[in-house]
Protein backbone atom coordinates (compact mmCIF):
# COMPACT_ATOMS: atom_id res chain seq x y z
CA UNK A 1 0.00 0.00 0.00
CA UNK A 2 2.03 2.89 -1.38
CA UNK A 3 -0.59 5.28 -0.63
CA UNK A 4 -0.90 4.38 2.56
CA UNK A 5 3.03 4.60 3.32
CA UNK A 6 2.88 8.00 1.84
CA UNK A 7 0.22 9.06 4.62
CA UNK A 8 -2.56 8.80 1.96
CA UNK A 9 -0.47 11.74 0.12
CA UNK A 10 -0.63 11.39 -3.80
CA UNK A 11 2.90 10.76 -5.00
CA UNK A 12 1.91 12.17 -8.26
CA UNK A 13 0.45 15.43 -7.31
CA UNK A 14 0.83 15.64 -3.81
CA UNK A 15 -2.57 15.74 -2.86
CA UNK A 16 -3.22 15.88 0.86
CA UNK A 17 -6.49 13.02 1.27
CA UNK A 18 -8.49 13.80 4.23
CA UNK A 19 -7.55 11.69 6.94
CA UNK A 20 -10.00 10.25 9.70
CA UNK A 21 -9.32 11.23 13.52
CA UNK A 22 -8.12 8.34 14.54
CA UNK A 23 -5.33 7.92 11.46
CA UNK A 24 -4.42 11.20 12.14
CA UNK A 25 -3.85 10.18 16.00
CA UNK A 26 -1.58 7.66 14.58
CA UNK A 27 -0.21 8.81 12.66
CA UNK A 28 0.85 12.10 14.51
CA UNK A 29 1.60 10.79 18.23
CA UNK A 30 3.73 8.14 19.58
CA UNK A 31 2.88 4.41 19.31
CA UNK A 32 0.05 3.97 21.44
CA UNK A 33 0.33 6.75 23.45
CA UNK A 34 -3.25 8.30 22.83
CA UNK A 35 -5.54 7.95 25.83
CA UNK A 36 -8.79 8.99 24.26
CA UNK A 37 -10.54 11.29 27.27
CA UNK A 38 -14.19 12.39 27.55
CA UNK A 39 -15.61 9.40 25.85
CA UNK A 40 -19.24 9.62 28.09
CA UNK A 41 -19.86 12.82 25.68
CA UNK A 42 -22.79 11.97 22.91
CA UNK A 43 -24.85 14.51 20.97
CA UNK A 44 -28.30 15.17 21.50
CA UNK A 45 -31.00 16.96 19.53
CA UNK A 46 -31.92 20.10 21.89
CA UNK A 47 -33.85 21.77 18.63
CA UNK A 48 -36.15 18.69 17.60
CA UNK A 49 -34.29 19.46 14.39
CA UNK A 50 -35.68 17.80 11.04
CA UNK A 51 -33.09 14.80 10.45
CA UNK A 52 -30.74 15.57 12.93
CA UNK A 53 -31.93 13.37 15.20
CA UNK A 54 -32.25 10.45 12.94
CA UNK A 55 -28.70 11.62 11.26
CA UNK A 56 -27.46 10.76 14.96
CA UNK A 57 -28.26 7.24 15.16
CA UNK A 58 -27.22 6.16 12.10
CA UNK A 59 -23.88 7.69 13.21
CA UNK A 60 -24.28 5.88 16.10
CA UNK A 61 -25.14 2.29 14.26
CA UNK A 62 -22.00 3.03 12.03
CA UNK A 63 -19.55 2.94 15.39
CA UNK A 64 -19.24 6.54 15.06
CA UNK A 65 -18.80 7.32 18.64
CA UNK A 66 -16.43 10.41 19.00
CA UNK A 67 -18.80 12.69 17.25
CA UNK A 68 -16.84 15.14 15.40
CA UNK A 69 -14.32 15.40 17.71
CA UNK A 70 -11.61 13.21 19.30
CA UNK A 71 -10.03 14.47 22.25
CA UNK A 72 -7.26 13.13 24.34
CA UNK A 73 -3.80 13.54 26.12
CA UNK A 74 -0.58 11.76 24.05
CA UNK A 75 3.19 12.00 23.58
CA UNK A 76 4.86 13.34 20.44
CA UNK A 77 8.72 12.39 20.04
CA UNK A 78 7.92 11.65 24.41
CA UNK A 79 6.47 15.02 25.06
CA UNK A 80 3.21 15.18 26.79
CA UNK A 81 0.41 17.35 25.03
CA UNK A 82 -3.37 17.12 24.78
CA UNK A 83 -5.28 16.89 21.72
CA UNK A 84 -8.45 17.00 19.76
CA UNK A 85 -8.49 16.31 16.25
CA UNK A 86 -11.74 16.80 14.22
CA UNK A 87 -13.17 14.25 12.38
CA UNK A 88 -14.48 15.38 9.17
CA UNK A 89 -16.29 12.31 8.12
CA UNK A 90 -18.97 12.76 11.38
CA UNK A 91 -21.42 15.81 9.97
CA UNK A 92 -18.81 17.55 8.01
CA UNK A 93 -16.95 17.92 11.32
CA UNK A 94 -19.50 20.34 12.24
CA UNK A 95 -19.30 22.16 16.14
CA UNK A 96 -22.06 21.04 18.07
CA UNK A 97 -22.57 21.09 21.47
CA UNK A 98 -20.32 17.80 22.01
CA UNK A 99 -17.73 18.98 19.89
CA UNK A 100 -17.38 22.52 21.17
CA UNK A 101 -17.15 20.82 24.85
CA UNK A 102 -13.93 18.82 23.65
CA UNK A 103 -11.96 21.58 22.04
CA UNK A 104 -12.93 23.28 25.35
CA UNK A 105 -11.75 20.56 27.72
CA UNK A 106 -8.38 19.51 25.41
CA UNK A 107 -7.50 23.38 26.34
CA UNK A 108 -8.18 23.16 29.48
CA UNK A 109 -6.29 19.60 30.01
CA UNK A 110 -3.71 21.61 28.62
CA UNK A 111 -3.79 23.73 31.38
CA UNK A 112 -4.67 21.20 33.94
CA UNK A 113 -1.48 19.35 32.85
CA UNK A 114 0.90 21.82 32.23
CA UNK A 115 1.71 21.02 29.05
CA UNK A 116 1.05 21.99 25.39
CA UNK A 117 -1.87 22.01 23.22
CA UNK A 118 -2.25 20.35 19.72
CA UNK A 119 -5.39 20.60 17.81
CA UNK A 120 -6.36 19.39 14.63
CA UNK A 121 -8.91 21.19 13.03
CA UNK A 122 -11.22 20.04 9.54
CA UNK A 123 -15.28 21.05 9.76
CA UNK A 124 -17.28 22.92 7.58
CA UNK A 125 -18.52 24.93 10.73
CA UNK A 126 -20.47 25.39 13.63
CA UNK A 127 -23.48 22.49 13.42
CA UNK A 128 -26.66 24.14 12.03
CA UNK A 129 -28.95 21.69 13.87
CA UNK A 130 -28.21 22.62 17.37
CA UNK A 131 -28.84 26.43 16.06
CA UNK A 132 -27.63 29.61 18.98
CA UNK A 133 -25.80 26.32 21.03
CA UNK A 134 -23.51 25.79 18.49
CA UNK A 135 -23.04 29.68 17.70
CA UNK A 136 -22.22 29.69 21.64
CA UNK A 137 -19.47 27.09 21.33
CA UNK A 138 -17.36 29.84 19.22
CA UNK A 139 -17.39 32.01 22.60
CA UNK A 140 -16.98 28.85 24.33
CA UNK A 141 -13.86 27.83 22.59
CA UNK A 142 -12.32 30.92 22.48
CA UNK A 143 -12.66 31.50 26.11
CA UNK A 144 -10.98 28.36 26.54
CA UNK A 145 -8.49 29.62 24.61
CA UNK A 146 -8.05 33.14 26.48
CA UNK A 147 -8.01 31.03 29.81
CA UNK A 148 -4.49 29.12 27.73
CA UNK A 149 -3.05 32.39 27.15
CA UNK A 150 -3.10 33.43 30.35
CA UNK A 151 -1.59 30.71 32.25
CA UNK A 152 1.22 30.33 29.86
CA UNK A 153 -0.17 26.89 28.20
CA UNK A 154 1.03 26.82 24.14
CA UNK A 155 -1.88 26.05 21.56
CA UNK A 156 -0.76 24.95 18.08
CA UNK A 157 -3.34 24.59 15.58
CA UNK A 158 -2.94 22.31 12.60
CA UNK A 159 -5.80 23.42 9.85
CA UNK A 160 -6.47 20.49 7.74
CA UNK A 161 -9.23 20.07 4.45
CA UNK A 162 -11.37 21.66 5.20
CA UNK A 163 -11.22 24.47 8.25
CA UNK A 164 -14.04 26.48 7.60
CA UNK A 165 -16.39 29.24 8.88
CA UNK A 166 -17.49 28.85 12.53
CA UNK A 167 -14.24 27.23 13.67
CA UNK A 168 -12.45 28.76 11.25
CA UNK A 169 -13.71 32.00 13.17
CA UNK A 170 -13.10 30.70 16.51
CA UNK A 171 -10.48 28.65 18.55
CA UNK A 172 -8.90 27.91 15.19
CA UNK A 173 -7.80 31.19 14.49
CA UNK A 174 -6.56 32.48 17.64
CA UNK A 175 -4.15 29.36 18.12
CA UNK A 176 -0.15 30.85 19.30
CA UNK A 177 1.30 29.10 16.05
CA UNK A 178 -1.31 28.05 12.97
CA UNK A 179 -0.20 25.47 10.35
CA UNK A 180 -2.34 24.46 7.56
CA UNK A 181 -1.38 21.29 5.59
CA UNK A 182 -0.76 21.91 1.56
CA UNK A 183 -4.44 23.01 -0.15
CA UNK A 184 -6.27 22.70 2.52
CA UNK A 185 -9.43 24.53 2.22
CA UNK A 186 -9.42 27.41 4.38
CA UNK A 187 -12.08 29.95 4.17
CA UNK A 188 -14.83 32.02 6.48
CA UNK A 189 -17.95 31.68 3.87
CA UNK A 190 -18.74 28.54 2.29
CA UNK A 191 -18.45 29.32 -1.46
CA UNK A 192 -22.82 28.93 -1.98
CA UNK A 193 -23.03 31.74 0.90
CA UNK A 194 -20.83 33.66 -0.81
CA UNK A 195 -22.16 33.57 -4.07
CA UNK A 196 -25.35 33.80 -2.31
CA UNK A 197 -24.53 37.41 -0.90
CA UNK A 198 -23.36 38.19 -4.78
CA UNK A 199 -19.44 37.64 -4.47
CA UNK A 200 -18.05 38.21 -7.93
CA UNK A 201 -14.70 36.64 -9.29
CA UNK A 202 -12.11 35.21 -7.07
CA UNK A 203 -8.42 34.62 -6.71
CA UNK A 204 -8.24 30.84 -8.36
CA UNK A 205 -6.13 30.46 -4.73
CA UNK A 206 -9.03 32.05 -2.97
CA UNK A 207 -9.78 30.63 0.53
CA UNK A 208 -6.87 27.84 0.16
CA UNK A 209 -3.92 27.41 2.39
CA UNK A 210 -1.56 29.30 0.40
CA UNK A 211 -3.94 31.91 0.20
CA UNK A 212 -4.02 32.69 3.31
CA UNK A 213 -0.27 31.80 4.14
CA UNK A 214 0.54 34.58 1.74
CA UNK A 215 -2.31 36.87 3.66
CA UNK A 216 -0.52 36.69 7.03
CA UNK A 217 -3.09 34.76 8.41
CA UNK A 218 -1.16 31.15 9.29
CA UNK A 219 2.40 30.56 10.19
CA UNK A 220 3.30 27.80 7.70
CA UNK A 221 2.07 25.10 5.50
CA UNK A 222 3.38 22.22 6.27
CA UNK A 223 3.33 18.53 4.54
CA UNK A 224 1.99 15.71 6.28
CA UNK A 225 5.49 13.72 6.17
CA UNK A 226 7.22 16.40 7.87
CA UNK A 227 4.19 17.43 10.02
CA UNK A 228 5.03 15.39 13.23
CA UNK A 229 8.80 16.81 13.34
CA UNK A 230 7.37 20.55 13.26
CA UNK A 231 4.57 19.71 15.31
CA UNK A 232 7.28 18.23 17.81
CA UNK A 233 9.32 21.09 17.57
CA UNK A 234 6.95 23.37 18.53
CA UNK A 235 6.06 22.08 21.73
CA UNK A 236 9.83 21.41 22.83
CA UNK A 237 10.70 24.90 22.30
CA UNK A 238 7.36 26.82 22.94
CA UNK A 239 6.93 24.23 25.76
CA UNK A 240 10.48 24.71 27.11
CA UNK A 241 9.35 26.90 30.12
CA UNK A 242 6.76 24.04 31.63
CA UNK A 243 8.87 21.24 31.24
CA UNK A 244 11.61 23.12 33.40
CA UNK A 245 8.45 24.21 35.87
CA UNK A 246 7.45 21.20 35.76
CA UNK A 247 11.28 19.86 36.63
CA UNK A 248 11.51 22.61 39.63
CA UNK A 249 8.42 21.36 41.49
CA UNK B 1 -48.18 28.12 -0.73
CA UNK B 2 -44.64 30.17 -0.62
CA UNK B 3 -45.98 32.69 -3.01
CA UNK B 4 -48.50 33.90 0.46
CA UNK B 5 -45.87 34.36 2.89
CA UNK B 6 -44.37 37.75 2.65
CA UNK B 7 -40.41 38.11 1.95
CA UNK B 8 -40.32 41.83 3.49
CA UNK B 9 -41.77 43.65 6.36
CA UNK B 10 -42.68 45.97 4.01
CA UNK B 11 -44.92 43.45 2.15
CA UNK B 12 -46.20 41.69 5.09
CA UNK B 13 -47.24 44.71 6.69
CA UNK B 14 -48.82 46.10 3.30
CA UNK B 15 -52.52 46.12 5.28
CA UNK B 16 -51.58 48.18 8.21
CA UNK B 17 -49.51 50.71 5.94
CA UNK B 18 -52.53 51.01 3.40
CA UNK B 19 -54.66 51.83 6.38
CA UNK B 20 -52.03 54.18 7.45
CA UNK B 21 -52.31 56.09 4.08
CA UNK B 22 -56.08 56.33 4.17
CA UNK B 23 -56.26 57.81 7.66
CA UNK B 24 -53.35 60.43 6.49
CA UNK B 25 -54.84 61.38 3.66
CA UNK B 26 -58.53 61.38 6.22
CA UNK B 27 -56.73 63.89 8.41
CA UNK B 28 -55.30 65.69 5.48
CA UNK B 29 -58.54 66.35 4.06
CA UNK B 30 -59.73 67.48 7.08
CA UNK B 31 -57.17 69.97 7.87
CA UNK B 32 -58.03 71.69 4.17
CA UNK B 33 -61.50 71.49 4.76
CA UNK B 34 -63.14 74.93 5.69
CA UNK B 35 -66.71 72.99 6.02
CA UNK B 36 -66.43 72.56 9.53
CA UNK B 37 -69.44 69.88 9.01
CA UNK B 38 -67.29 67.91 6.87
CA UNK B 39 -64.52 68.65 8.34
CA UNK B 40 -65.66 66.58 11.49
CA UNK B 41 -67.01 63.98 8.91
CA UNK B 42 -63.59 63.74 7.64
CA UNK B 43 -62.54 63.27 11.01
CA UNK B 44 -64.33 60.70 12.49
CA UNK B 45 -63.73 58.30 9.73
CA UNK B 46 -60.00 59.12 10.15
CA UNK B 47 -60.50 57.67 14.27
CA UNK B 48 -62.60 54.88 13.08
CA UNK B 49 -59.58 53.73 10.36
CA UNK B 50 -57.65 54.50 13.57
CA UNK B 51 -59.43 52.48 16.11
CA UNK B 52 -59.15 49.95 13.32
CA UNK B 53 -55.50 50.51 12.87
CA UNK B 54 -54.62 49.99 16.22
CA UNK B 55 -56.63 46.77 16.43
CA UNK B 56 -54.76 45.69 13.43
CA UNK B 57 -50.74 46.40 14.89
CA UNK B 58 -52.34 44.73 18.37
CA UNK B 59 -53.29 41.78 16.18
CA UNK B 60 -50.52 41.29 13.90
CA UNK B 61 -47.80 41.78 16.58
CA UNK B 62 -49.45 39.90 19.16
CA UNK B 63 -48.53 36.37 18.08
CA UNK B 64 -45.14 36.77 15.73
CA UNK B 65 -44.41 33.70 13.83
CA UNK B 66 -40.56 32.56 13.46
CA UNK B 67 -40.45 34.09 10.21
CA UNK B 68 -42.51 37.33 11.11
CA UNK B 69 -40.25 37.90 13.70
CA UNK B 70 -37.39 37.86 11.12
CA UNK B 71 -38.91 40.44 8.79
CA UNK B 72 -39.58 42.84 11.84
CA UNK B 73 -35.98 42.35 12.48
CA UNK B 74 -35.04 43.55 9.62
CA UNK B 75 -37.49 45.75 8.69
CA UNK B 76 -35.75 48.89 7.26
CA UNK B 77 -37.72 51.09 9.17
CA UNK B 78 -36.47 49.60 12.79
CA UNK B 79 -34.02 51.82 14.92
CA UNK B 80 -30.36 51.01 14.50
CA UNK B 81 -27.45 51.57 16.57
CA UNK B 82 -27.18 55.32 15.83
CA UNK B 83 -30.60 55.79 16.76
CA UNK B 84 -30.31 53.87 19.98
CA UNK B 85 -27.29 55.77 21.22
CA UNK B 86 -28.81 59.22 19.96
CA UNK B 87 -32.01 58.38 22.51
CA UNK B 88 -29.88 56.92 25.01
CA UNK B 89 -26.65 58.07 25.88
CA UNK B 90 -25.36 61.64 26.08
CA UNK B 91 -22.08 63.16 24.44
CA UNK B 92 -21.47 60.31 21.83
CA UNK B 93 -17.74 61.11 19.77
CA UNK B 94 -17.61 58.36 17.76
CA UNK B 95 -13.96 57.01 17.12
CA UNK B 96 -13.33 55.41 13.54
CA UNK B 97 -10.30 53.20 12.10
CA UNK B 98 -8.47 49.75 12.72
CA UNK B 99 -5.35 51.81 12.85
CA UNK B 100 -3.87 49.05 10.21
CA UNK B 101 -4.96 50.87 7.07
CA UNK B 102 -8.86 50.55 6.99
CA UNK B 103 -12.07 51.68 8.31
CA UNK B 104 -15.44 50.04 9.04
CA UNK B 105 -18.56 51.89 8.51
CA UNK B 106 -20.86 48.83 9.23
CA UNK B 107 -19.12 49.12 13.03
CA UNK B 108 -20.00 52.24 14.79
CA UNK B 109 -18.88 53.22 18.46
CA UNK B 110 -16.97 55.66 20.72
CA UNK B 111 -17.06 57.07 24.19
CA UNK B 112 -20.14 58.49 25.73
CA UNK B 113 -21.92 59.27 29.05
CA UNK B 114 -24.54 56.21 30.17
CA UNK B 115 -26.75 57.02 32.89
CA UNK B 116 -24.60 59.62 33.80
CA UNK B 117 -21.07 57.51 33.73
CA UNK B 118 -18.91 57.06 30.93
CA UNK B 119 -18.90 53.85 28.77
CA UNK B 120 -17.46 52.82 25.64
CA UNK B 121 -20.60 52.12 23.42
CA UNK B 122 -20.32 50.47 20.00
CA UNK B 123 -22.42 48.37 17.20
CA UNK B 124 -23.52 47.16 13.95
CA UNK B 125 -25.06 50.14 11.68
CA UNK B 126 -27.32 49.67 8.72
CA UNK B 127 -28.38 51.97 5.75
CA UNK B 128 -31.33 53.20 5.50
CA UNK B 129 -31.54 54.48 2.14
CA UNK B 130 -29.34 53.06 -0.79
CA UNK B 131 -26.60 55.21 -0.21
CA UNK B 132 -26.53 54.54 3.60
CA UNK B 133 -27.04 50.69 2.83
CA UNK B 134 -24.26 50.76 1.12
CA UNK B 135 -22.03 52.81 2.93
CA UNK B 136 -22.86 50.75 5.95
CA UNK B 137 -22.51 47.74 3.81
CA UNK B 138 -26.06 46.66 4.87
CA UNK B 139 -24.63 46.44 8.14
CA UNK B 140 -21.92 43.46 7.61
CA UNK B 141 -18.93 44.06 9.15
CA UNK B 142 -15.31 43.56 7.71
CA UNK B 143 -12.33 42.98 9.22
CA UNK B 144 -11.48 46.19 9.96
CA UNK B 145 -14.84 46.76 11.65
CA UNK B 146 -13.92 43.30 14.60
CA UNK B 147 -10.41 45.20 14.68
CA UNK B 148 -12.00 48.86 15.30
CA UNK B 149 -14.26 47.04 18.07
CA UNK B 150 -10.79 45.58 19.86
CA UNK B 151 -9.60 49.02 19.85
CA UNK B 152 -12.42 50.75 21.87
CA UNK B 153 -12.46 46.91 24.05
CA UNK B 154 -9.08 47.86 25.21
CA UNK B 155 -9.76 51.73 25.51
CA UNK B 156 -12.18 50.41 27.82
CA UNK B 157 -10.61 48.19 29.89
CA UNK B 158 -7.64 50.80 30.41
CA UNK B 159 -10.09 53.63 30.97
CA UNK B 160 -11.99 51.47 33.48
CA UNK B 161 -15.30 52.38 31.25
CA UNK B 162 -18.13 49.60 31.18
CA UNK B 163 -18.60 48.52 27.37
CA UNK B 164 -22.66 48.37 25.94
CA UNK B 165 -22.15 46.96 22.29
CA UNK B 166 -25.36 46.44 20.30
CA UNK B 167 -25.75 43.75 17.72
CA UNK B 168 -27.73 43.97 14.43
CA UNK B 169 -26.06 42.32 11.54
CA UNK B 170 -26.99 39.85 8.95
CA UNK B 171 -23.81 38.33 8.92
CA UNK B 172 -19.81 39.51 8.66
CA UNK B 173 -18.93 40.43 5.60
CA UNK B 174 -18.11 37.36 3.14
CA UNK B 175 -16.47 38.93 0.09
CA UNK B 176 -12.92 38.61 -1.07
CA UNK B 177 -11.88 41.74 0.78
CA UNK B 178 -12.90 40.22 4.47
CA UNK B 179 -11.14 36.89 3.54
CA UNK B 180 -8.04 38.41 2.76
CA UNK B 181 -8.32 40.27 5.23
CA UNK B 182 -8.92 37.45 8.02
CA UNK B 183 -12.31 37.87 8.30
CA UNK B 184 -12.22 34.72 10.41
CA UNK B 185 -9.21 36.35 12.67
CA UNK B 186 -10.65 39.60 13.35
CA UNK B 187 -14.13 37.65 15.01
CA UNK B 188 -12.26 35.12 16.79
CA UNK B 189 -9.99 37.78 18.42
CA UNK B 190 -12.50 40.14 19.08
CA UNK B 191 -14.18 37.44 21.17
CA UNK B 192 -11.16 36.64 22.73
CA UNK B 193 -10.52 40.65 23.97
CA UNK B 194 -13.92 40.60 25.25
CA UNK B 195 -13.41 37.42 27.71
CA UNK B 196 -10.31 39.26 28.43
CA UNK B 197 -12.34 41.86 30.15
CA UNK B 198 -12.21 43.36 33.55
CA UNK B 199 -15.13 45.85 33.00
CA UNK B 200 -18.27 45.07 32.79
CA UNK B 201 -20.03 44.57 29.54
CA UNK B 202 -23.26 44.30 28.34
CA UNK B 203 -24.79 43.44 24.86
CA UNK B 204 -28.14 44.02 23.40
CA UNK B 205 -29.77 42.27 20.68
CA UNK B 206 -31.68 44.69 18.61
CA UNK B 207 -32.26 43.41 15.27
CA UNK B 208 -30.48 40.86 13.61
CA UNK B 209 -27.87 38.38 15.46
CA UNK B 210 -26.82 37.21 12.60
CA UNK B 211 -23.87 34.20 13.53
CA UNK B 212 -20.41 35.02 14.04
CA UNK B 213 -20.74 38.55 12.64
CA UNK B 214 -23.24 38.72 15.88
CA UNK B 215 -20.81 36.99 18.62
CA UNK B 216 -17.84 38.53 17.25
CA UNK B 217 -19.16 41.72 19.67
CA UNK B 218 -21.53 39.87 21.96
CA UNK B 219 -19.36 37.83 24.49
CA UNK B 220 -20.40 39.69 27.31
CA UNK B 221 -21.29 39.33 31.17
CA UNK B 222 -24.93 40.07 30.35
CA UNK B 223 -26.57 39.56 26.64
CA UNK B 224 -29.95 41.12 26.41
CA UNK B 225 -32.24 40.94 23.56
CA UNK B 226 -35.39 42.89 22.24
CA UNK B 227 -38.74 40.72 21.89
CA UNK B 228 -38.83 41.06 18.01
CA UNK B 229 -34.92 40.50 17.16
CA UNK B 230 -33.70 37.53 16.29
CA UNK B 231 -30.42 35.21 16.90
CA UNK B 232 -29.22 32.49 14.61
CA UNK B 233 -26.29 30.59 13.67
CA UNK B 234 -27.30 30.95 10.32
CA UNK B 235 -29.52 33.39 8.00
CA UNK B 236 -33.10 30.86 7.22
CA UNK B 237 -31.76 31.57 3.66
CA UNK B 238 -28.49 30.23 4.00
CA UNK B 239 -29.71 27.00 6.04
CA UNK B 240 -32.37 26.38 3.78
CA UNK B 241 -29.93 26.42 0.78
CA UNK B 242 -27.81 23.82 2.51
CA UNK B 243 -30.82 21.67 3.89
CA UNK B 244 -33.14 21.89 1.15
CA UNK B 245 -31.14 23.65 -2.00
CA UNK B 246 -34.12 25.80 -1.08
CA UNK B 247 -33.63 29.23 -0.14
CA UNK B 248 -37.11 29.93 -0.50
CA UNK B 249 -38.47 27.60 2.80
CA UNK B 250 -36.36 29.99 4.71
CA UNK B 251 -39.66 30.83 6.95
CA UNK B 252 -39.58 27.04 7.67
CA UNK B 253 -35.66 27.17 8.31
CA UNK B 254 -36.49 30.23 10.50
CA UNK B 255 -38.39 27.65 12.53
CA UNK B 256 -36.36 24.76 12.98
CA UNK B 257 -33.39 27.02 14.33
CA UNK B 258 -35.61 28.66 16.68
CA UNK B 259 -34.15 31.98 16.45
CA UNK B 260 -36.53 34.31 18.82
CA UNK B 261 -35.49 35.68 21.76
CA UNK B 262 -37.89 33.44 23.84
CA UNK B 263 -36.08 30.35 22.40
CA UNK B 264 -32.39 32.06 23.48
CA UNK B 265 -33.84 32.72 27.02
CA UNK B 266 -35.57 29.35 27.08
CA UNK B 267 -31.62 27.75 26.03
CA UNK B 268 -29.87 29.87 28.44
CA UNK B 269 -28.10 32.24 25.83
CA UNK B 270 -29.69 35.25 26.92
CA UNK B 271 -30.51 36.73 30.29
CA UNK B 272 -33.39 38.64 29.67
CA UNK B 273 -35.97 39.53 26.48
CA UNK B 274 -36.64 43.54 26.42
CA UNK B 275 -40.16 44.44 25.50
CA UNK B 276 -40.50 46.53 22.47
CA UNK B 277 -43.72 49.06 22.43
CA UNK B 278 -47.14 47.99 21.01
CA UNK B 279 -46.42 47.15 17.17
CA UNK B 280 -42.77 46.97 17.39
CA UNK B 281 -39.63 49.22 18.03
CA UNK B 282 -40.07 51.28 15.16
CA UNK B 283 -43.81 52.61 15.65
CA UNK B 284 -42.38 53.53 18.96
CA UNK B 285 -38.80 54.39 19.18
CA UNK B 286 -38.73 56.84 21.82
CA UNK B 287 -40.73 53.50 24.05
CA UNK B 288 -38.24 50.80 23.23
CA UNK B 289 -35.29 53.12 23.94
CA UNK B 290 -36.98 53.87 27.37
CA UNK B 291 -37.01 50.25 27.65
CA UNK B 292 -33.83 49.36 26.88
CA UNK B 293 -32.40 51.72 29.40
CA UNK B 294 -33.98 50.59 31.94
CA UNK B 295 -33.25 47.01 31.49
CA UNK B 296 -29.07 47.62 30.55
CA UNK B 297 -29.50 50.31 33.68
CA UNK B 298 -30.53 47.67 36.02
CA UNK B 299 -27.93 45.12 34.53
CA UNK B 300 -25.21 47.77 35.07
CA UNK B 301 -26.13 48.14 38.27
CA UNK B 302 -25.68 44.50 39.43
CA UNK B 303 -22.36 44.15 37.33
CA UNK B 304 -20.65 47.39 39.03
CA UNK B 305 -20.97 45.38 42.31
CA UNK B 306 -18.03 43.18 41.29
CA UNK B 307 -14.82 43.40 41.32
CA UNK B 308 -12.24 43.01 37.76
CA UNK B 309 -11.36 39.74 38.86
CA UNK B 310 -14.77 38.64 39.39
CA UNK B 311 -16.03 40.40 36.08
CA UNK B 312 -13.85 38.73 34.00
CA UNK B 313 -14.62 35.11 35.93
CA UNK B 314 -18.26 35.37 35.34
CA UNK B 315 -18.23 36.07 31.80
CA UNK B 316 -16.08 32.86 31.23
CA UNK B 317 -18.28 31.19 33.37
CA UNK B 318 -21.01 32.29 31.94
CA UNK B 319 -20.11 30.92 28.21
CA UNK B 320 -18.18 27.97 29.39
CA UNK B 321 -21.50 26.29 30.28
CA UNK B 322 -23.36 26.80 26.99
CA UNK B 323 -24.22 23.66 25.32
CA UNK B 324 -26.59 20.53 25.61
CA UNK B 325 -25.47 17.04 25.17
CA UNK B 326 -25.10 13.80 27.17
CA UNK B 327 -22.74 12.17 29.44
CA UNK B 328 -22.33 9.32 30.65
CA UNK B 329 -19.26 8.10 33.16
Amino acid sequence: MEFEQNLRVCQHCQHHHRLTAQIRVDWTFDENSFVEHDTGLSSVDPLSFPDYGKKLEQMQAKGETHDSVLSGTATIEGLRVSTAVCDFAFIGGSMGSVAGEKITRALERGIELRCPVVIFCASGGARMQEGLLSLMQMAKTTGAVERCRAEGIPYIAVFTDPTMAGVLASYASVADVIIAEPKALVGFAGLRVSKQAGVGKVPDDFQTAEYVLKHGMIDRIVSRKELRATLAGLVRTLGGHLLHSEAGA
Amino acid sequence: MAKDIAKTHKEWEKPLLELEDTIAKLREAARREADPVKQANYIEKAETYQEQCNRYVKLMYSNLGDWEKVLVARAEKRPYTLDYIQSIFNGFIELQGDRNGFNDNAIVGGPAEFNGRPVIVLGHQKGRNIQDRQMRNFGMAKPEGYRKAIRLFEMAERFRMPVISFVDTPAADPGVESESRGISEAIAAAMLKMFQLTVPTVSVIIGEGGSGGAIGIAVSNRVLMLEHAVYSVIPPEGCAAILWRAPERAPEAAEALQITAKSALSLGIIDEIVSEPEGAAHRDPAGASDLIKEAVVRHLDELLKLSPAELHADRHAKFRKLGKFAETL
